[in-house]
């Protein structure tokens, strides 16, 4: 296991895998009514092609700010990130718009299920505006909830729910996919076929894989564990040996 | 069906109580102008194709007698097309059941063909028979209101002399649309006629061979109206002309255009109102559901649909409530045109009136409902397009909130919690409260304006039979008679006083502009016609001077002191110089009226009268009416009685039902405007009131805090609603003003009381429904999901 506090000496130590997203010095400010709170103070970071990074903190440590970034949700008050070789930190409205909705698939804490839209339907909001999606149906049998397609998010477990929300992430072959705390919501045992779910897609389709998590369980899954405390990335950690989900305990 | 159009169809069923209120308004609105202006399109349609066909005429001139060779000279005036020449005279008919004589108009028609203008449409029978005697043709209304078949005979007293006239047709002319004895408003057709005789026998019972005593013509292309009206004076003037005038003072004409008039501008008005608090409520509704779903939309964002696709969602959310409205509206639009043009055929008559809805009428309401919606919602739309989506997935900041200013009165002491929940939540959004009271407000003010049109008509019945017009029956003559006449008729069965009147017909002119008028002379203290002040009060009529209603002054561009120019229509026809001493806030018609003296030295005659009004007893009304008939001097006999009548039968079957369907959908506004309110509130606070359930408050608690709310908004929106009600009335009344009807502004207590009650018990239902909603708050759901 190595351990680093610089992530250029890592790029140097394995440069011949393909970087997917390139931060450097990111900053984010938010004026919340009369205070500015410092969300993110400078953070550098690359992450590569197929790799499954976990990024662990406490609540309020910036996590989500950093993801929501990476997500072209948001956009950093200084520094750069640059997506293969589109630069988030210059793109338009516009053009983050089609950056979402070609090359990320997101996965929220509360799910944020169209409540009035059942799974099938939440999965084809996605695939209808995407180029080359999977069909719906075929993405939520990749979560396993082949015969739950016709219920609305109210007829659903949390664990349910949550999966619908991976197979309506994943399902329009994302390159990256950006999961805020998915199991934060939910008790172990739906938590676990969640994470299921995400590794499969990480393993089978290979795509590049965060997930915000302040459960420091979960970090055993991952190739990489970003910690991050007070808007700073404190130390990389490099699993050699991954754990499945099943073999998690929290 | 694309997935995010599923959502569209589902949000809306979800908020479909709040949707069909909106509908329901927006219906409203459509439905109101629908039926107005497809009525006047039907109504202008018919009109225009109805004075085409039967050539109705441009101009008309009346003289007392003038020889064949003055209509060759007209014939031949620049300008003039067609002309067509008559003899025209009023007569007294005797109808079977009723006391008093009834009016009759008398025209002719060229023997054995049909009149070159203002033809005839046969709905029974056929044209008299050049070579038989006393044939005619009545009008259609007359007819039906008698019972009137063909070949029935009717007796008139024409000239003197009693005489049986056979009915050989049944029609309707152009120039008898709306068809109502001179000097009249309403029509009586039980007691007025229009009947037409072959011209060879009508002119020589009034020794009228040769000549004629009316004319009317055509223009050529291009012809100027006002120099062909004076060169026709000019041809008639030798022969007592009575003054030319254009189609637009024709009388029928005339009511029909102010009838039209009122229509554009009261469906364009009262739609605009409702179309307004529909938009508003549609801006409020918005606002809740993007507020709601703000995690929906960063949901949607992220996936990445566009800003201009989220405003596309959301935009369609009105577009779906617009159109249904539209349609809803037109749909009732349609069926209340068909109802209202089915009461219009009771007072205006054509051959065939039918309901036609052109297309535009229903685009130009969907176009303005929409324009009014997307305006008023653009704003919100707007909002969610820019929601940045990494600030909507985290829930909103709390509000900011202070102590209300009564607190900081140091008035808290006064105060519970819960109370000081209701005010800090006032005070916090003063915007959105406002806009709340504003709504309700409307609902108040239009309730206010719908039922005051009831109280506004009665007092113009009660002031127009009591106040002014006082006397029982009004007797006039063909001709100004002596004094003398007067005491006759007071020494008639029954009379109890007789006041004289005189009448002279006159072009007023001040400036370029001008009007015909009839002027009244009655006697400086006058009991029975009187004039009026602002106050109410009998008005002192000058010794000098003319008093002209207030409309007529403002056409005339005229006011006190101004010197007026008085044509005189008949007699030696002299023009005189008066002074206008007042102008005067009439009800009914456009009137001018001098002390009768002063009138008499102005004509530079006698002590002359055209008739009198007079007061009877009441018991020998049948032996008065037969002394009146059997006298050749008297033209026309009027029953106060009869005039009242017609206005409360006309009132109760027109007016009433426009006003229930006012009061209708203002009750509807009512309803959902408050209904929206109680509905977002609850949406807006279920959260904070499930989490004031679980902390032990009751369910009658956390209602007070709901409720409280909207009952302080709707009695705030009470006075506000009442006062824009009074203004909301006065703009009406500027559009509905015309000359044949003027209206005060008269709001009964009951009146107030009763919009009032409306909304109390809107307000009511609306908390009752949203009580029940709250009772069943589900507090685990509530608090798990997250806002």
């Amino acid at each position: 296991m190595t351990e680093t506090r610089n992530e250029d000496v890592y790029v140097l130590a394995d440069d011949s895998r393909e970087a997917v997203f390139i931060a450097e010095g990111i900053t984010k400010v938010y004026h919340m009514g009369e205070v500015d709170v410092h969300a993110l103070r400078g953070v550098d970071l690359t992450l590569y092609k197929g790799e499954f990074v976990v990024l662990l903190g406490p609540s309020g440590s910036g996590k989500s700010t950093l993801l929501n970034i990476l997500g072209g949700l948001d956009v950093p008050t200084a520094g750069s990130v640059r997506y293969r070789d589109h630069d988030l930190t210059e793109a338009t409205e516009s053009e983050l718009t089609e950056y979402r909705r070609h090359h990320v698939g997101f996965i929220f804490q509360f799910y944020n299920l169209i409540p009035s839209l059942t799974a099938r339907e939440n999965v084809a909001l996605v695939t209808e505006i995407a180029l080359d999606p999977m069909a719906p149906e075929d993405a939520l049998k990749l979560v396993d909830l082949g015969d739950r397609m016709d219920h609305f998010p109210s007829q659903l477990s949390g664990g349910q729910q949550q999966r619908v929300a991976v197979a309506r992430a994943v399902a329009k072959r994302p390159e990256v996919l950006l999961c805020d705390e998915p199991t934060g919501a939910l008790d172990i045992t739906t938590g676990v076929k969640v994470l299921e779910a995400i590794e499969r897609v990480n393993r089978e389709l290979g795509t590049t894989t965060a997930v915000i998590t302040h459960n420091a369980a979960i970090a055993a899954m991952a190739d990489r564990v970003i910690h991050i405390a007070d808007g700073r990335i404190a130390r990389i950690d490099h699993n050699t040996q991954k754990k499945k989900p099943t073999e998690l305990e929290w | 069906m694309r997935a995010i159009n599923r959502k569209l169809l589902r949000d809306l069923w979800h908020m479909k109580g709040q949707a069909l209120a909106i509908v329901m308004i927006i219906a409203s609105g459509v439905a109101l102008f629908v039926t107005q202006l497809a009525t006047l399109d039907s109504l202008t349609f018919t009109r225009d194709s109805y004075y085409a066909e039967k050539r109705f005429a441009d101009v008309f001139a009346n003289c007392k007698r003038a020889p064949a060779p003055a209509l060759q000279r007209i014939r031949e005036l620049p300008g003039v097309d067609v002309v067509q020449s008559r003899v025209i005279v009023e007569v007294m008919l005797d109808v079977p059941g009723l006391q008093e004589p009834a009016k009759g108009r008398l025209l002719s028609v060229p023997d054995g063909r049909r009149p070159a203008l203002n033809d005839l449409f046969l709905r029974d029978g056929r044209m008299p028979d050049p070579q038989a005697q006393g044939e005619v043709v009545v009008i259609e209304m007359f007819a039906k209101a008698n019972n009137y078949h063909l070949n029935d005979t009717i007796t008139a007293v024409i000239n003197g002399r009693h005489q049986r006239l056979t009915i050989v047709g049944i029609g309707l002319s152009p120039e008898y649309v709306y068809s109502i004895a001179p000097g009249e408003m309403i029509p009586d057709d039980r007691r007025y006629a229009v009947l037409w005789m072959n011209e060879r026998e009508l002119a020589a019972a009034y020794n009228m061979e040769g000549a004629f005593n009316d004319v009317a013509l055509t223009l050529a292309p291009h012809a100027s109206e006002g120099e062909v009206i004076a060169r026709v004076d000019d041809v008639l003037r030798p022969y007592g002309g009575l003054g030319a005038y254009a189609r637009k003072e024709q009388v029928s004409h005339w009511f029909l255009q102010n009838e039209l008039t009122q229509l554009e501008t009261f469906g364009v008005f009262i739609p605009l109102i409702f179309i307004g608090v529909a938009a508003f409520l549609l801006n409020v509704v918005l606002n809740r559901v993007i507020a709601t779903q703000r995690d929906q939309i960063a949901a949607l964002k992220a996936f990445g649909y566009s800003n201009l696709q989220v405003a596309l969602h959301f935009s369609q959310m009105v577009a779906g409530i617009v159109l249904v409205g539209a349609l809803v509206g037109t749909a009732v639009g349609y069926w209340l045109g068909v109802m209202m043009i089915d009461l219009y055929t009771a007072y205006y008559h054509f051959p065939v009136l039918t309901f036609r809805l052109a297309g535009w009428v229903p685009v130009a309401g969907l176009l303005i409902t929409a324009a009014a919606s997307f305006g008023g919602t653009l704003n919100a739309v707007r909002r969610a397009a820019a929601l940045p989506p990494a600030e909507a997935m985290r829930p909103e900041a709390p509000p900011t909130f202070r102590a209300t200013t009564i607190e900081r009165l140091g008035l808290q002491r006064l105060l519970a919690q819960p109370s000081r929940m209701i005010l800090r939540n006032l005070e916090r959004r003063p915007m959105k409260a406002g806009l709340s009271v504003l709504g309700m407000s409307m609902a108040v003010a239009m309730l206010v304006m719908g039922t005051a049109f009831m109280d506004i008509i009665y007092y113009v019945i009660d002031m127009q039979s009591n106040v002014i017009h006082r006397e029982h029956v009004q007797v006039s003559f063909h001709e100004p008679r002596s004094m003398r006449s007067l005491h006759e008729l007071e020494r008639l069965p029954g009379v109890t006083y007789a006041e004289p009147f005189r009448s002279v017909p006159a072009r007023v002119r001040f400036g370029h502009r001008s009007r015909r008028i009839g002027i009244n002379g009655v006697p400086a203290d006058t009991r029975l016609d009187r004039v009026l002040n602002m106050e109410l009060e009998p008005f002192e009529l000058p010794k000098d001077g003319i008093l002209l209603s207030r409309v007529l002054g403002e056409k005339l561009g005229i006011s006190a002191g101004d010197q007026l120019t008085v044509e005189v229509l008949e007699g030696s026809r002299p023009v005189r110089q008066v002074k206008v001493a007042a102008l005067i806030d009439d009800f009914m018609g456009i009137a001018a009226y001098m002390e009768i003296r002063a009138l008499n030295r102005l004509m530079r005659e006698g002590d002359v009268i055209s008739g009198a009004n007079l007061l009877t007893d009441g018991r020998h009304d049948r032996e008065l009416y037969d002394a009146l008939r059997e006298r050749p001097l008297v033209a026309g006999v009027v029953s106060k009685d009869a005039i009242i009548g017609n206005l409360k039968r006309m009132i109760e079957e027109n007016l009433a039902i426009t006003i229930g369907i006012n009061v209708l959908f203002a009750a509807i506004i009512a309803f959902g405007v408050i209904y929206n309110s109680a509905r977002v509130s609850l949406s807006e606070r279920a959260r904070e009131l499930a989490s004031l359930r679980v902390l032990g408050l009751t369910r009658g608690e956390i209602s007070y805090i709901l409720l409280g709310e909207l009952a302080i908004l709707t009695l705030v929106s009470l006075p506000i609603g009442f006062l824009l009600g009074n203004w909301l009335i006065d703009a009406v009344m500027l559009t509905l003003n015309s000359e044949v009807m003027r209206f005060p502004r008269v709001v009964s207590g009951t009146t107030y009381a009763l919009a009032a009650a409306s909304v109390i018990v809107a307000a009511t239902v609306s908390g009752l429904i949203v009580r029940e909603r709250l009772d069943r708050l589900d507090l685990v759901e509530v608090l798990k999901s997250r806002e």
